[in-house]
């Protein structure tokens, strides 16, 4: 189905952009993505209708808690999900091709090269009975017509720029012998060794201790930033994305609640999930608040998503609503008085942003 | 336990301070000097003891009922296993526990049994610490049953009001683990623990394996439950912001010693040990502006072996102080001399050879209460304006 599209493309001037195209066109464009998976219990909505854009450069965080679609979201832009049951709808445009509508071939042909992703738990990513080294160039001569040699070259330089001490010997160790800073500084390096224009990272550091996450953390950023790579950081932890991300989604039962840049995000969130997030984390940097506002309930079923909207359930702010449009009718995303920040809340925007400073900002 | 003669001796000659000296001497818990060494054995017959990871090396603290202590460090700084140590499901190397009076290092199994019921546990992993096959009925009934426990109404009836208590459904008596979320198998962790009103519980990283917003219902449920009943915890995690949240008392933990020790406040805001520093630098706060003032410590490379720790003081190959401000004489110091913890101010107790005052800009207590009035004291990037 994308020989038509592509060929348009491929053939016609530049100015003649298919309609469905996104508008800006930005490097990484996601728009209305539904994964969804048939089960014996019923549909899994695990991803449902979300829509993003991520410019080279930049960092993008994807921030919600375990099931929220989070991962699923991320596997699809890979092409993780062809050939399993998952029924996928909506675009994914990398580089003014659609990644859903592309043969696998094509994405083999991008995963790895143009595309990569550092994987949570390192260990389990890499084979623990090949070598470190090995595994890692393997990736370098699948995308690039050179020698053993010459891979065993970039490997080595590549081990050398994520901070491995002695890399030429650490090449022959295996991942046993790493300790779980040291692997997901190789994960790093597997990942980048082709220099892609797409890094995708999964939780990179969950596994990690403080210290080795900010290690991790920077390292990540300085090689984006060479690279001049786009990334997508998955996490649940608002400092790591308040630290390193540029703009930020926020996901809530397989949907985008909010969508704008960390300023907008920390400093004005208009929905009451983020406010809850905020609000649950005890902050080091703050007063110690004498109680943790939790936000109380248990995350949806994406089986059985709530009538209306998906956080009415859990929302304390649903009677700020007259007719009980919460329970009933499913709020749109819609960009506030701020650009490129969208909210998905039926609030009124005055009386959220009311809300936010007076009741949730002075007990943060 | 028989120990060969080879094994590197718990290092007894370190002056130490003692358990009391740390705290009153009307401690819940006194630990003094606790090591735990697991030895590491080849050949076949004759297993031969090569050495040891020395997982907690001379940790000493102690414990008031009705308070929380929290054990931070980064993993295999032996806060797990010091939290075993105390609750006696490993068997301590050498050192002394007193609990309540009571010299509990080296009861046997029948005389620590009844002890069973003051010091309980709960885990880190919700899953694995309830057993699938059995009903949460039968779960948290558990501890009735084996410590012949007296009840009012029957097990049954006093199950049901842990539940309700915990706030989990008391209906759900005759469900299995898997029917439940994290956060509602944590509370069922959490019921079976306060079943037998104890005094003192280990919380093993109670809230890592939680989302954040059940994180939150889980820390508050702990907090009631510990002024309700008046228990103590220790508090095991590696989050310094949980620790900071809960805690008293905290214990920074570096390759099985205690780093730095003192109040919470005092802690977080005036910390004197160079790991320390490094420690809270390294948390990431969820506010932009002030990650982008703050000044990273990053500190170079990994945790060495706790099988061959570093001499003097365990944290000098990766000290950012004694890499770059002490000078030659002085580091000889740090790698021959082991620090004591010593009283370096009222309640703080420092291992640390040159400790200095050293706030991070996220844990200053004066600059967080301004920043947390307005989120930015500079002009124009005050969100109030640009909202109306």
């Amino acid at each position: 189905m994308s020989d038509p599209r592509e060929a348009t493309l491929g053939t016609a001037a530049i100015e003649f952009i298919p309609e469905s195209a996104p508008d800006a066109k930005a490097f990484l464009a996601v728009r209305d993505l539904r994964v969804h998976f048939p089960t014996d219990d019923g549909l899994v909505k695990a991803v449902d209708g979300i829509s993003f854009d991520v410019e080279r450069g930049s960092i993008l965080g994807i921030v919600g808690e375990s099931g929220s679609g989070k991962s699923v979201t991320s596997q699809a832009i890979l092409g993780l999900h062809t050939g399993t049951s998952a029924k996928l709808s909506g675009e994914i445009w990398f580089d003014d091709k659609n990644l859903l509508a592309a043969s696998e071939k094509e994405l083999r042909a991008l995963r790895g090269a143009e595309i990569a992703v550092i994987f949570q738990d390192p260990l389990s990513a890499m084979h623990p009975y090949y070598k470190v080294g090995a595994q890692i160039s393997e990736a370098y001569l699948v995308h690039n017509k050179v020698s053993h040699a010459e891979a065993r070259k970039a490997t080595i330089a590549m081990l050398d720029r994520v901070g491995i001490p002695n890399p030429a010997a650490r090449y022959e160790d295996y991942p046993h012998h790493f300790s779980g800073g040291m692997r997901q500084r190789a994960m790093i390096a597997m990942a980048l060794v082709c220099q892609p224009r797409l890094l995708i990272a999964d939780e990179p550091t969950t596994a990690l201790d403080v210290t080795v996450q900010a290690q991790i953390l920077e390292l990540m950023k300085d090689l984006a930033k060479e690279l001049d790579s786009a990334v997508i950081l998955i996490t649940h932890d608002l400092g790591v994305v308040a630290e390193t991300c540029d703009s930020v989604v926020v996901m809530y039962g397989g949907q985008c609640v909010e969508k704008g840049s960390v300023d907008q995000l920390f400093y004005e969130p208009e929905m009451p999930y983020t406010w809850g997030l905020l609000g649950s984390m005890p902050r080091l940097d703050r007063t110690r608040q004498a109680r943790l506002t939790p936000i109380a309930g248990q995350p949806p079923s994406l089986i059985q998503v709530p009538k209306g909207c998906v956080f009415n359930p859990r929302c304390r702010y649903i009677d700020r609503v007259p007719g009980n449009r919460c329970k009933t009718e499913h709020p749109e995303l819609v960009e506030t008085t701020t650009k490129g920040h969208e909210v998905r809340c039926h609030i009124r925007p005055a009386e959220r942003r009311q809300i936010f400073d007076n009741e949730i900002l002075p007990s943060l | 336990m028989t120990l060969s003669t080879d094994l590197p001796q718990p290092s007894a000659a370190e002056p130490q301070p003692s358990a009391a000296e740390i705290a009153g001497s009307n401690a819940l818990l006194a630990v003094d000097g606790l090591t735990k060494h697991f030895p590491i054995k080849h050949g076949v017959f004759f297993q031969r003891q090569v050495g040891a990871v020395r997982a907690v090396d001379g940790v000493s603290f102690s414990l008031n009922a009705g308070e929380t202590l929290g054990l931070v460090g980064e993993s295999g700084c032996g806060k797990t296993t010091t939290g075993r140590v105390v609750t006696r499901l490993l068997e301590p190397t050498s050192g002394k526990i007193v609990f309540d009076g009571v010299d509990i290092t080296r009861l046997g199994r029948s005389r620590i049994r009844p002890l069973r019921r003051d010091i309980q546990m709960i885990f880190q992993d919700p899953y694995s610490s309830l057993n699938p096959r059995h009903t949460i009925g039968t779960i948290v009934g558990a501890p009735f049953r084996i410590q012949r426990a007296p009840t009012e109404h029957g097990v049954k009836a006093e199950v049901q009001a842990l539940l309700e208590r915990v706030g989990l459904n008391p209906e759900h008596y005759n469900r299995y683990p898997h029917e439940f979320s994290g956060g509602q198998r944590q509370r069922i962790g959490v019921a079976r623990a306060i079943a037998l009103r104890p005094k003192l519980i280990v919380c093993d990283e109670p809230v890592s394996a939680l989302d954040v917003s059940i994180q939150a219902q889980v820390i508050n449920l702990l907090e009631d439950l510990q002024s309700e009943y008046d228990l103590a915890y220790i508090f095991v995690a590696h989050d310094l912001s949980v620790v900071r949240h809960i805690s008293d008392r905290v214990a920074v933990m570096y390759l099985g010693k205690v780093m730095e020790l003192t109040d919470r406040d005092t802690l977080y805001a005036a910390p004197m040990h160079p790991y320390t520093h490094a420690l809270m630098s390294a948390v990431p706060v969820p506010d932009p502006n002030k990650e982008s003032r703050r000044e990273r410590i990053l500190l170079k490379g990994d945790l060495p072996s706790p099988i061959n720790p570093p001499s003097g003081c365990v944290f000098h190959t990766r000290c950012p102080k004694f890499r770059e401000v002490l000078d030659d004489t002085e580091r000889e110091q740090c790698t021959t001399v082991v620090p004591p913890l010593e009283l370096r101010a009222e309640g703080h107790f420092v291992a640390c050879h040159f400790p200095e005052v050293r706030a991070d800009i996220a844990a200053a207590e004066d600059e967080g209460i301004t920043l947390s009035e307005s989120p930015d004291a500079t002009p124009g990037e005050d969100p109030a304006p640009a909202e109306h």
